[in-house]
């Protein structure tokens, strides 16, 4: 008997048909833009001397096909000088790999720390208060302290690179939600599920791996995804504060320089500065399709 | 429990696209220190780090040319140049000893000491300030005095005082008689009419301007379209680019002394460089990856040696009547929080003249003029957006 073919084209539909909505959403975007620019004050908009709307001059506000143009155009004159999406591009791929780093370090050293406070209560109520903490340090303040640190670290053959301290910053940034998700999640199951494991003389480990772990899913998957999106803010902080050459961050602030005389250069590392955010949140997605069974309700 | 299939897989892709993305990294690091000049005889150089305020750009020109015409490896050094970032304090990372040497403002490096930071000025590389205030030709302002009432930019974060000093000096109140607005990064506040006069740098921030549109036009913004009040000759202008060495191993580590001197010397070389070679010392800094265009680095090359040039005692010696009247606008001049940029006058070993003065004296002995009294800027055309 063949598949049904409702069935068979409900599969191919549905991501197409969303795909469809985010380009919309971002012609729509795109238009909202262009209306602001057309209607809003050139001058900008004041209240009681503090700047509340952005000035809608073509400086200050391109139209999105001088942005477009311009990413197509060389980055300088300089021979050899490759084309702002290329040079935005190369960035994003350098950002990305670092965000992901820092992701990685993130999850591990949170789902270490909800692990611990799990199964020590004691840890949990020693160890919680911090994590929060951990989270009211501005970063920028302890960007140029850990790229200090990172001057003096040399364990054997490993050099400590710039790049390092870039995700180590990014890592501290994702570890947070993942500690308080995966820690929601581990102590999610019904007690009387509990019960019957202790009633079973299952090991704690046995519950952790066949209650715990597969429960703690729906809390974990949200999580990665928001400690995705905070690894990439945090690279992207992290390059700008400290200067670190090759990512996005130093992208724009190096564009930036150039947006009196050059409006769209900035905007088009601003665009890539976005894409980044969405394809990092999307790679995380991509690990969840198989996490689909145990994702019966998902928790944010 | 098991883990499915479906689930392993998906674990394992995590896994190899993360293995991916580190030796990815490690990968496009171990090409990165061909940047630093090394060499296959970089075993018998001295290992050499300078830490820059900001990114590669052609205000550090003469470091760039320095690597780039090998002079740096005439002296035995191997020199790897750390660009800054926002949030980079150069002063600061070299007193905790992660760099040799480091390049800053004086009144900036001042601050930094009084707050126990241990280092040195060896060498005063730009003898000017390069500090401008920045107006719309309508607006008139042409002294410091102009601007009462106006609506005056700064950066803030010290970047003020000289323009703080100036007001003062005109017999107006910082507080009470301009309007202060922070700026940003770039130039469009001025443009558009929200700032009267902005604080610029006459190798970045004024380029920027005769980068622009003007939209009465449809041509580039020119000269004749400003006014700019010059800090160095309203006469509060305080010392900029320095090259700064740890004191206390100046005090103790007699192989870092030999390193100051060989490393002022090439650095100066490099600086004479850029001076009689613009346009090579441009490329230079092009090369070592500055994301800014070509004509706005050769813009600022020239406005850079403008800094430098002509040098009467020689490129590098400190001026005691130039440093006297940093540290009197750094200690008497206080900013719209009240504050000054040091409390008292800095001690004796904030600066010397030891280093330099030999590096100066090796390099007349090789024959090399190191005042540029017949100096002449050259003309530069600045393109749309610097490019």
């Amino acid at each position: 008997m063949t598949p049904a073919p409702e069935r068979v084209r409900r599969g191919w539909v549905r991501p197409l048909r969303r795909l469809a909505v985010g380009v919309l959403a971002g012609l729509a975007a795109a238009a909202i833009w262009e209306l602001y620019t057309l209607l809003g004050p050139d001058a900008g908009g004041h209240l009681f001397g503090a700047s509340l709307l952005p000035r809608a001059e073509a400086r200050s506000m391109p139209h999105v096909w001088d942005v477009v143009a311009r990413m197509l155009a060389p980055e300088s004159s300089a021979t050899g000088a490759p084309s702002v999406a290329v040079a935005m591009l190369q960035a994003c791929w350098f950002t990305l790999r670092v965000a992901l780093a820092g992701w990685l370090a993130g999850v591990v050293a949170g789902f270490g720390l909800a692990i611990g406070m799990q199964r020590f209560r004691l840890a949990e109520s020693a160890v919680f208060p911090w994590v929060v903490l951990s989270q009211t340090v501005p970063l920028i303040a302890l960007a140029p302290l850990v790229v200090g640190w990172g001057g003096k670290i040399q364990v054997g053959d490993l050099v400590w690179e710039r790049w390092m301290s870039v995700a180590l910053i990014a890592s501290y940034l994702a570890f947070f939600p993942v500690a308080v998700g995966a820690l929601r999640g581990l102590q999610s199951p019904e007690q009387a599920h509990v019960e019957l494991f202790r009633a079973q003389a299952a090991s704690p480990w046995r519950t952790f791996r066949s209650l715990r772990l597969p429960a703690s899913v729906p809390y974990v998957i949200p999580a990665l995804r928001l400690a995705a999106a905070t690894a990439v803010v945090g690279a992207i902080v992290a390059e700008v504060s400290t200067g670190t050459k090759g990512g996005i961050g130093r992208l724009i602030i190096a564009y930036a320089q150039a947006a009196s005389g050059d409006p769209a250069k900035p905007w088009a590392a601003i665009v890539g500065a976005a894409l980044l955010g969405l394809v990092a949140a999307g790679l995380v997605s991509l690990l969840s399709l198989g996490l689909g069974r145990y994702r019966h309700s998902e928790v944010s | 429990m098991r883990l499915t299939r479906r689930t392993s897989g998906c674990m394992a892709a995590v896994a190899v696209t993360a293995a991916l993305a580190l030796t990815g990294c490690s990968g496009s690091d171990a090409a990165e220190p061909a940047a630093s000049g090394g060499s296959a005889a970089a075993d018998e150089l001295t290992p050499v780090t300078l830490q820059l305020q900001w990114f590669t750009q052609a205000q550090f020109a003469g470091y760039y040319a320095a690597l780039d015409q090998g002079y740096y490896e005439e002296e035995g050094l191997a020199v790897e140049i750390v660009e800054g970032g926002v949030d980079i304090v150069p002063q600061t990372v070299l007193a905790d000893g992660s760099v040799d040497f480091a390049i800053a403002w004086v009144p900036k490096a001042l601050a930094s000491r009084e707050q126990g930071a241990g280092i040195t000025d060896v060498a005063q590389i730009f003898a000017r300030s390069g500090t401008l205030q920045v107006s719309l030709k309508e607006a008139g302002i042409t002294t410091a005095a102009d601007l009462q009432g106006k609506k005056v930019g700064n950066w803030g974060y010290g970047n003020e005082f000289e323009l703080f000093a100036g007001i003062t000096a005109a017999g107006l109140d910082p507080a009470a008689d301009v309007t202060l607005v922070q700026q940003q990064f770039d130039m469009n506040a001025l443009l558009s009419g929200e700032i009267d006069a902005a604080q610029a740098m006459t190798y970045n921030e004024y380029a920027q301007v005769l980068e622009a549109e003007n939209p009465a036009t449809g041509e580039l913004y020119t000269a004749e379209d400003f006014n700019v009040i010059d800090w160095n000759d309203e006469g509060t202008a305080m010392l900029q680019d320095a090259i700064w060495a740890n004191t206390d191993k100046l005090a103790s580590d007699a192989d870092y002394e030999a390193t100051t001197v060989k490393f002022i010397k090439a650095s100066l070389k490099g600086w004479i460089y850029a001076r009689d070679n613009a346009e090579a010392a441009r490329d230079a800094v092009v090369a070592a990856g500055a994301q800014l265009g070509n004509s706005h680095q050769l813009w600022q090359t020239n406005e850079v040696n403008k800094l430098i040039w002509p040098s009467v005692a020689g490129i590098g010696m400190i001026d005691e009547a130039a440093w006297a009247q940093t540290v009197d606008v750094a200690m008497n001049t206080k900013n719209d929080q009240g504050a000054s940029v040091i409390s008292a006058a800095p001690s004796d070993d904030a600066y010397t003249n030891e280093y330099v003065t030999q590096a100066l004296d090796e390099l007349l002995a090789e024959g090399v003029d190191v005042t540029g009294e017949g100096f002449e800027p050259i003309d530069v055309t600045l393109e749309a957006g610097g490019n």
